[in-house]
């Protein structure tokens, strides 16, 4: 890897692009399978529809498809990749990684890769990760991917949790630069709540078991109110450092993309901030649900899609999950 | 601004009703038209606005907007 100009290597996102899978699964067709209905669903989350993966579709060929589409929109060929991060909590098998089926799938015939596991926060934590390898000069071109059937890890017969998410799947080409295409970023955990956002076996705590089974403990499990609480304490403070980190003001910021949990989070989260921020904030999850990793990988290839970024837009992404985790990075987008 | 003033205020601006509505009697939701997420984004804003941390066990009885001020008034807020 050879030195940029002023010695200091910097990384860029130069490509976008997301999957969705065909079948839309409404706020009706939910109230034929739980007692619900679409106007609470909405009222509450801001959630109408989500897309649900066929029974033969997994998370790697999701992710394969949206790098597919982001590989394209950068001009890079898959022998040019040098890294792949999955940010998912359903990968196809606890091993291999999903990142080598993702390598296999599109011949990256020079990429090394793994998962990476935090929940919500995932392609936050993968996008930090690749841009470090990138900056230190180890790594030229990465595939950033959050990708989840959460459908397969979703308690159908409980309403609390049903209703939210969705499948789905983004990604990102990040290359080293020579202008900063990663402004800033904050990550953080904390493990004394883990409690409150998990899927409690399937690891080595709880093997499956006929007992993990009756316990239901192989689907999400969660406290929504504390969720809520957390969601939005957490990712109004990072945005907040992380838009003064890039010596920027909320100004600035072209566009605000966060976790798509639920609207309601969301604008708590703007009303806690400087300014009018909720017009500036990319929602899709009326139509996607809470898509966990892909969620914001598959608002910002859908945001460029649709126009609302353009290359040196500065765009602020925050995140929160299950950990507790938490993320802020403020990107300028195709430097 | 007097502890009433300031707690009115707040359910004013969260919920979009009127002054006058923010009777001491009245109740969150089945007044107000408070849903469940508002009245967690309400508890929350008491707790940045005055400085105090509410249990859940305590927000649970904050029925009505008397609960409110007198829960503050119990902790000292003025
Ligand atoms: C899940 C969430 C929408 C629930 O909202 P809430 O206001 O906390 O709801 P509650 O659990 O207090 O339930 C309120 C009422 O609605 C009912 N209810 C819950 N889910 C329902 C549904 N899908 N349909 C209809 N009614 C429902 C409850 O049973 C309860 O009824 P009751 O008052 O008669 O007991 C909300 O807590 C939330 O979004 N939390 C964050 C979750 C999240 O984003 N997690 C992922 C983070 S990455």
């Amino acid at each position: 890897m050879h030195a940029m100009s002023n010695g200091k290597i910097y990384a860029a996102i130069r490509g976008a692009g997301h999957y969705a899978p065909e079948r839309v699964l409404t706020n009706d067709d939910l109230a034929k399978v739980v007692e619900t209905n679409d106007e609470w669903i909405r009222t509450r989350t801001g959630i109408s529809q989500r897309r649900i993966a066929r029974p033969d579709e997994y998370t790697s060929d999701m992710a394969t498809a949206a790098a597919r589409m982001a590989l394209a929109d950068a001009g890079v060929a898959p022998d040019e990749v040098d890294l792949i991060v999955v940010a998912t909590c359903t990968p196809d098998m606890i091993f291999p990684a999903t990142a080598c089926l993702v390598q296999n799938a599109l011949g990256c015939t020079h990429a090394y890769g793994f998962d990476l596991s935090s929940a919500c926060s995932g392609f936050l934590m993968a996008l930090e990760t690749a841009t470090g390898a990138i900056e230190s000069g180890r790594v030229r071109t990465a595939l950033v991917i959050g990708a989840e059937k959460l459908s397969s890890i979703t308690d159908w017969t409980k309403r609390e949790t049903c209703v939210l998410f969705g499948d789905g799947a983004g990604a990102v080409v990040v290359q080293a630069s020579e202008r900063p295409g990663i402004l800033s970023s904050q990550m953080g955990v904390d493990g004394a709540l883990a409690d409150m956002l998990s899927l409690p076996a399937s690891g080595c705590r709880h093997p499956a078991s006929e007992q993990t089974l009756a316990d239901r403990l192989h689907y999400v499990h969660m406290s929504g109110g504390k969720t809520f609480k957390s969601a939005v304490r957490v990712m109004a403070d990072t945005a907040v450092q992380v838009v003064r980190d890039a010596g920027l003001t909320f100004d600035d910021i072209d566009l605000m993309v966060p976790h798509q949990a639920n609207l309601r989070i969301i604008e708590a989260v703007a009303a806690r901030l400087e300014g009018d921020l909720l017009p500036k904030c990319f929602v899709n999850l009326d139509r996607f649900g809470n898509t966990s990793g892909a969620s914001i990988p598959l608002a910002l290839s859908e945001a460029q899609t649709l126009g609302r970024i353009k290359p040196h837009d500065k765009v602020l992404m925050v995140a929160f999950g299950g950990g507790l985790s938490w993320g802020g990075i403020v990107v300028e987008w195709k430097p | 601004m007097a502890l009433e003033d300031k707690v009115v205020d707040i359910i004013v601006d969260k919920l979009g009703v009127t002054r006058d509505q923010v009777k001491p009697e009245a109740s969150l939701i089945e007044d107000l038209g408070a849903d469940s997420i508002d009245t967690v984004d309400l508890v929350m804003t008491f707790e940045e606005e005055f400085g105090e941390s509410i249990p859940d066990e305590d927000s649970q009885k904050l029925k009505t907007v008397g609960d409110i001020i007198a829960y503050l008034k119990s902790k000292g807020k003025e």
